[in-house]
């Protein structure tokens, strides 16, 4: 069947994109598959300077998971700009810049200097990371915040995608989602990290430097796919599912539950091709459940 | 290190992703020992580890000393989800081999490894140590801190001109040392309580001293704290000196950013999997933890 989602604009000629912050700024990656193979890239998180992050140690594997406080270091967008997005694929393959700001008015700069570069296909606003003390999770977790960052974003984006990534920290993600929609988002990404901490008895301190990190990987995915169900039915915009995808089947589980697309993220740490892999083996579990449209199996949940 | 030595570091690898077959697991130390022989607690035993290399994985002359591999098995669940960073021990006639010590949950399963088993691995990764074939060199081998140092032995155009001072607390025995070229001094020092380590401290400063005094070149690789007394003599005696780092690391590739360390000339942390796991001494924080 023909793998192409187009939502909102944008064309992914497969629905397996790759999640912020596990997939660095795309280049990374280039040794272990090709890169024009994927449905898209969604590149590290930006903010207008350079941010250093938390301290070490800063990530903690957990079973069947990983928690993260990484605090979103990156090089700045202008860097991002000027050394990392030459250097991706973007005519082939859409590249989503993931942004974070820590007011309204710097979202809102950002989200317009990305949006002016040729090579951004897409924003994604951040929205929801748990690891940093001001903007991050605040917004994602406040409705009338959201709406205003994403309105914010969306009303200098000209005519490019906005996609707003969202928290399973909240009461009611359904809320928040709602708010988003309101404030002119075009796409719902969700979810990000849940709020997690890790600890060493014997040296008796938490294995974060940061006590609290944000907990990924397979141990979300039943999460996950909750939060994408709920939101799938209360909001009407286009979902891209992610938490804890690891295989072509559980692409699948989220598509069943209602998204239109998904990213991988944790488990591009497993083996840096397994991105390319899952978008590789998607054909074939499609042809053996005789799938033949997403319009078909897209929410098809036999609840 | 300049500063544009660092950025150089981070430009895409040439390394591959690919399944290897296990060709052999063996145990080093005594067959008999039990693992409560140890001073450092049950559990802790060395092993070397046989890989056959697959097609389109870099051959001998592919890699560098000091370079590494992530290594996770095929059969681990998602219980087990990052692979584990290996320094390459030897990369010889179509063979990679690892030596390891069991540490936590993920060495300690990939112990029940057998032949034939499968395991996926991606590398070789990150910058190794320089090699200066007329300069005395002095490595420094902190416990498992030896196996880059055998493969770097190996390679030497002249071995005989570098020297080998190790550091260890379980038995020597547990320390392939046979694999080390004949030629090359070896002085192995054990450290089973703190009157002993603080001799070895007061050895290591000799050694340092009198490298930095040759213009010699110094290469360390083993735990955090002695690379952190290394790196404070080397700085005392001004020697030329690289420390390979062991952090933490989910990806191996630069992209997780959970291995970083603070350096003295960028204002960023830098990835140690990626513009590491070697650095200059005088390049890098080590900061407190061990």
């Amino acid at each position: 069947m023909n793998l192409a989602v187009e939502m909102a604009g944008l064309r992914l000629k497969n629905p397996v994109l790759t999640a912020s912050g596990t997939f660095g700024y795309g280049v990374e990656f280039a040794a272990y598959g090709d890169l024009t193979a994927l449905g898209g890239i969604v590149v590290k998180g930006l903010s207008w300077e350079p941010r250093k992050g938390n301290p070490m140690p800063r990530v903690a594997e957990t079973p069947c998971g990983m928690l993260n406080a990484i605090g979103l270091q990156n090089i700045g967008v202008h860097r991002f700009v000027e050394e990392k997005l030459p250097l991706l694929p973007w005519a082939e393959v859409p590249v989503i810049a993931n942004l974070y700001a820590c007011d309204v008015t710097d979202f809102a700069r950002l989200g317009e200097y990305l949006a002016e570069q040729e090579g951004v296909a897409a924003l994604e606003v951040n929205i929801s990371c748990p690891n940093v003390q001001a903007g991050g999770i605040l917004f994602g977790q406040d409705p009338e915040q959201a709406a205003r960052v994403t309105r914010a974003v969306k009303d200098r984006a000209g005519t490019k995608p906005v996609i707003v990534k969202l928290s399973p920290n909240v009461t009611d993600i359904t809320t928040v989602a709602k708010a988003a929609a309101d404030g002119g988002a075009d796409i719902l990404a969700l979810i990000n990290t849940l709020s997690g901490m890790a600890v060493d008895v014997r040296s008796r301190r938490p294995r974060l430097a940061n006590v609290i990190g944000g907990l990924s990987g397979p141990a979300i995915k039943p999460v996950g796919l909750r939060c994408v169900y709920q939101v799938s039915r209360a909001v009407d915009l286009p979902i891209i599912g992610l938490g804890g995808i690891a295989s072509a089947e559980d692409v699948l589980e989220y598509i069943l539950v209602g998204a239109w697309a998904v990213q991988i993220g944790t488990a591009n740490f497993l083996r840096p091709d397994m991105a390319f892999r899952i978008a590789a083996d998607l054909p074939g579990l499609l042809d053996e459940l005789g799938v033949t449209s997403w319009g078909e199996f897209r929410g098809a949940l036999r609840a | 290190m300049p500063d544009n030595t660092l950025m150089a570091a981070d430009a895409a690898s040439s390394s591959v992703c690919r399944e290897f077959t296990v060709l052999e697991l063996r145990r080093t130390g005594p067959e008999s020992g039990s693992p409560a022989h140890s001073p450092v607690g049950p559990d802790q035993s060395h092993w070397l580890l046989d890989l056959d290399l697959p097609a389109g994985f870099p051959g001998d002359a592919g890699w560098t000393p000091g370079q590494f591999v992530m290594l996770r098995p095929v059969s681990w669940s998602l219980e087990l989800l990052w692979a584990r960073p290996f320094s390459i021990c030897m990369l010889e006639n179509g063979i990679l081999r690892l030596f390891f010590q069991v540490v936590g949950r993920g060495t300690r399963a990939m112990s029940a490894l057998r032949p034939g088993d499968r395991v996926v691995a991606w590398g070789p990764l990150g910058q190794g140590f320089a090699l200066e074939p007329e300069t005395p060199t002095l490595l420094l081998a902190g416990g498992i801190g030896l196996a880059p140092f055998i493969g770097y032995a190996r390679r030497h155009p002249q071995p005989e001109t570098l020297r080998l001072f190790f550091g260890h607390r379980p038995e020597v025995a547990e320390y392939p040392l046979d694999l080390l070229p004949q030629e090359m001094p070896i002085e192995a020092s054990r450290q089973t309580c703190a009157e002993e380590l603080a001799c070895f401290v007061d050895d290591l400063e000799r050694r340092i001293k009198e490298y930095a005094a040759r213009q010699g070149l110094i290469l360390a690789c083993g735990p955090h704290p002695f690379l952190r007394a290394v790196q404070g003599l080397a700085m005392k005696h001004r020697a030329r000196t690289q420390l390979s780092l062991e952090n933490r690391m989910a990806c191996g590739v630069g992209a997780c950013l959970g291995c970083v360390t603070e350096t003295t000339n960028q204002t960023l942390p830098v990835k140690v999997c990626t513009q590491g796991p070697v650095f200059w001494a005088e390049d890098v924080h080590l900061g407190g933890e061990a």
